[in-house]
C-alpha cells in the first residue's frame, strides 16, 4: 500500500504555468524557503539603511566638507588602470596555467591565486617588504632609479592589481580550459601560427568569460581597501581612494561617510549594469 | 593506380594515442579520392589528424608530392599550419563568432594575405560553391548543408595540395545528404591533389571514393576499387556494411564446408583451401516447403529469429546451418505468415555465391 497526501488544488493559472514550463511543481520547499529568505535581508537589509538614513536633503553639503571628487577619481583610474595590467599580464599567465604542463605548475596556480583567500592587509605588508625602500626590489629601484613606491598613487595601482588579478586569471584560466580546442585546430590547419590562433581564435572564443573576468577584476580593484591603505597609505588626492575616503569620514562625519558610500554604490552599479549590457549578454555575436 | 609516385601522399607509419597504434601504409595520387571505411575507434580520425600535423607519428614517414611532412626517423616535422593542407571536419567547426565571408577569408589572411586580397579570395570561393548569398550570415544560421559547404569552401580557400575530409556527411540529416553528396562529388571532382575522406557510412564510401581502404582496430584489412570492395568484403564488418552475407570456408573444387555450419555447391573454379563466400540477401530465396533439390542449388532450413523493415523489404533473421539474412518483400512475409520461430526453407543457387580467397579483396596490400 501507498501512502499519500491528500490530492492538491491546482489553479487554472498554476496549471498554464507547469504546462508552459513542463514539469512538476515548482513550489519550494519549506526548509529550503526560510534560510533563503534570511539570506535575502541578511544581504539588503545594510543596503537599505544606507539608503534610509542617507543624508537626502542635503547631500551637497555631506560632501563638501570631504575629498569626495578627488577619491573618486583616484578610486576610478587606478582601479581601471589594474585591470588593464590584469589583462596585459594576467591573461598570458591564465593561457600558461591552462594550456602548458610543466614541473610545479599546481604550485604555481596555487601561488599565483593566493591573494583570493590572503587578507588583504597581510597582502599589503608582503608588498611592503618587497617594493618599501629596504624592500627586497624596492631597495635597488631606489639606488638605481631613485624611485620610491610605496605611498604614490603606484602603489594604488600595484596594491590593487595583486589583490584583483587573481579573479581574472582564475575566470579566464577556467574559460581556457572548458573552451573547444577544436577550433584552434581548426585553426591550425588553415595556416594560423600560434600567436595567431590565440589572437584571432582564442580569445574571441572566452570573450565572454574574459569581459566577465574584467569586470570581476574591476569591480575589486575599486573597493580594494587594506592593502592599499597597508602598502600605499591615505594621502588626499595622492592615495586616498573612495573606500580609505568613506573609511576616515565615519570617524568624523557620518553623514559625509554615508553619502560618499551612496556615490561610490551608485558608480559602480552603473559601471556593472553598462559593462553587462555591452560584455556579458548571451553569446558573443 | 595506387599513386606511389612522388606527386601524391604516402602515409608509412604508426601513430600512437595511448594505448591505440594506428600502423598503416596507404597512398593517395593527384585528384583521386581515397575513401578510409571503418568503424568508430579504427583509427581514422588518428590517421587524417596524423596527415594533418595535429599528431606526429610515433614511427615511419609521411610524405606529401615527394615532401617529407613527418618523418620519424629523421625527427623532420612540419607544423600543422604550415602544412598545404585543408581540413573538414566532422562538425565543420566553423568559428561561431565570425560571418561566413571572414570563415572563409579565415586562411588566405592567416598564411598572410592582406585583408582585402583575402575578401577577394574569400569571395571566388564563396561564388564557386554557391554560397555568394550567405555571405554575412553567421554559423549558426546556416542549415547543415550550407555549413558543410562553407566548410569546404574554407579549407579549399587556402589553396591546400591536399584535402582532407572527416565524415563530411554525418552531421546532415538522411533528407538534404542525398543532395550535399552528389555536390560534394562534384567539388571533389574539381580538386587537382589527392584528397583522404573518412567515413563510416558505406554509400558514402561508394559513391564519393575512387579507391578504399577499410581500418579496423589501427589497421588496413582490405584496399581495393569500391565495387571490389562492395563485391568481395574480407571481414565480417565489411560484408555487414555492404549488406552481403559473408561466410568463411575451406573449398575443394565444386564444393565450401563452411566454419558456420553447412556446406555450399559452388561453381567449379579449381578453388581448394581457404576461403570466403558472399552472397546478396535478396539472392536467397524463402520459402515454407522443402523446394525441388537441384545440384546447381543449396538448400538448407532454418528458423527465423527475427525481422527489421527496411525501406520498401523486410529482413529476415534466419538461424540455420549457416545462418543467413535474407531481405523479401513485405507480402511475401505476409503469404508466408512469417513471424519470428517460423520455420523455412532457404535455397540459393550456386552461380549467386561470390567465392574467393581471403586475400582476394586486397590490392596493393603491404
Amino acid at each position: 500500500m501507498v501512502t499519500r497526501t491528500a490530492p492538491s488544488r491546482l489553479t487554472a493559472q498554476e496549471r498554464a504555468r507547469r504546462a508552459a514550463r513542463g514539469g512538476a511543481s515548482r513550489s519550494v520547499p519549506a526548509p529550503l524557503l526560510a534560510p533563503a529568505l534570511i539570506a535575502v535581508a541578511f544581504l539588503l537589509l545594510p543596503l537599505a539603511g544606507l539608503l534610509i538614513r542617507a543624508p537626502w536633503g542635503h547631500m551637497a553639503a555631506a560632501l563638501s566638507g570631504t575629498d569626495a571628487t578627488q577619491a573618486l577619481i583616484l578610486s576610478l583610474w587606478t582601479a581601471s588602470v589594474s585591470t588593464g595590467v590584469s589583462l596585459v599580464i594576467g591573461v598570458p599567465l591564465a593561457w600558461v596555467l591552462a594550456r602548458t604542463t610543466f614541473p610545479g605548475q599546481r604550485l604555481l596556480r596555487a601561488l599565483v591565486t593566493l591573494p583570493l583567500v590572503l587578507p588583504p592587509v597581510v597582502g599589503g605588508v608582503a608588498l611592503l617588504l618587497a617594493f618599501s625602500r629596504v624592500g627586497l626590489v624596492g631597495r635597488y629601484l631606489d639606488e638605481w632609479f631613485g624611485l620610491t613606491i610605496p605611498f604614490t598613487p603606484l602603489a594604488v595601482i600595484m596594491a590593487e592589481t595583486f589583490v584583483a588579478m587573481p579573479f581574472l586569471i582564475i575566470t579566464v584560466e577556467g574559460a581556457l580550459r572548458s573552451a573547444d580546442q577544436g577550433y584552434e585546430e581548426a585553426a591550425a590547419t588553415l595556416g594560423a601560427k600560434r600567436m595567431t590562433v590565440f589572437r584571432r581564435v582564442t580569445v574571441p572564443l572566452i570573450a565572454p568569460s574574459l569581459g566577465a573576468g574584467a569586470v570581476l577584476c574591476w569591480a575589486r580593484a575599486l573597493g580594494e581597501f587594506g592593502a592599499t591603505i597597508t602598502f600605499a597609505g591615505s594621502f588626499p588626492g595622492q592615495t586616498e581612494t573612495m573606500p580609505i575616503a568613506v573609511y576616515y569620514a565615519l570617524e568624523t562625519d557620518p553623514n559625509a561617510a554615508i553619502a560618499l558610500s551612496l556615490v561610490l554604490l551608485l558608480v559602480s552599479v552603473v559601471v556593472l549594469v553598462s559593462l553587462r549590457d555591452h560584455w556579458l549578454r548571451g553569446p558573443v555575436s | 593506380m595506387t599513386g606511389r609516385g612522388s606527386d601524391g601522399l604516402v602515409v608509412d607509419a604508426e601513430v600512437r594515442r595511448g594505448e591505440f597504434i594506428l600502423a598503416v601504409g596507404l597512398a593517395a595520387a593527384s585528384s583521386q579520392v581515397v575513401g578510409v571505411l571503418g568503424p568508430n575507434g579504427s583509427g581514422k580520425s588518428t590517421l587524417l589528424s596524423a596527415v594533418a600535423g595535429l599528431t606526429p607519428v610515433a614511427a615511419g614517414r609521411i610524405t606529401l608530392a615527394g615532401e617529407i611532412l613527418d618523418d620519424a626517423n629523421t625527427g623532420t616535422f612540419v607544423e600543422a599550419s604550415e602544412r598545404p593542407v585543408g581540413f573538414v571536419f566532422q562538425n565543420y567547426r566553423l568559428f561561431p563568432y565570425l560571418t561566413v565571408a571572414e570563415n572563409v577569408a579565415f586562411s588566405p589572411r592567416a598564411r598572410g594575405r592582406g585583408r582585402q586580397a583575402a575578401r577577394v579570395a574569400a569571395d571566388y570561393w564563396l561564388d564557386r560553391l554557391g554560397l555568394a548569398g550567405l555571405a554575412g550570415r553567421k554559423p549558426d544560421q546556416l542549415s547543415g548543408g550550407q555549413a558543410q559547404r562553407v566548410a569546404l569552401a574554407r579549407a579549399l580557400a587556402g589553396q591546400p595540395a591536399l584535402l582532407l575530409l572527416d565524415e563530411p556527411l554525418s552531421a546532415l540529416d538522411a533528407g538534404t545528404r542525398l543532395d550535399v553528396q552528389a555536390e560534394l562529388k562534384r567539388h571533389l571532382a574539381d580538386f587537382t591533389g589527392p584528397c583522404l575522406l573518412v567515413t563510416h557510412d558505406p554509400l558514402e564510401a561508394l559513391v564519393l571514393t575512387d579507391r578504399l581502404v577499410v581500418l579496423e582496430g589501427g589497421r588496413i584489412i582490405q584496399e581495393g576499387s569500391p565495387a571490389q570492395v562492395a563485391r568481395q568484403p574480407a571481414t565480417d564488418y565489411v560484408a555487414k556494411l555492404v549488406g552481403l552475407n559473408l561466410y568463411h570456408g575451406r573449398a575443394d573444387g565444386s564444393h565450401v564446408t563452411l566454419t558456420a555450419g553447412g556446406s555450399f555447391v559452388i561453381p567449379d573454379q579449381g578453388q581448394h583451401g581457404e576461403v570466403l563466400a558472399a552472397v546478396r540477401p535478396s539472392a536467397i530465396v524463402v520459402s515454407t516447403k522443402r523446394p525441388d533439390s537441384s545440384s546447381a542449388r543449396n538448400t538448407w532450413p532454418a528458423k527465423v529469429t527475427g525481422l527489421t523493415l527496411l525501406a520498401d523489404r523486410v529482413r529476415l533473421d534466419l538461424d540455420g546451418q549457416p545462418p543467413a539474412l535474407v531481405d523479401v518483400t513485405p507480402a511475401a512475409v505476409a503469404e508466408l505468415s512469417l513471424s519470428p520461430g517460423s520455420q523455412v526453407w532457404l535455397s540459393v543457387k550456386a552461380t549467386e555465391l561470390e567465392v574467393y580467397a581471403p586475400s582476394g579483396g586486397r590490392q596493393d596490400q603491404r
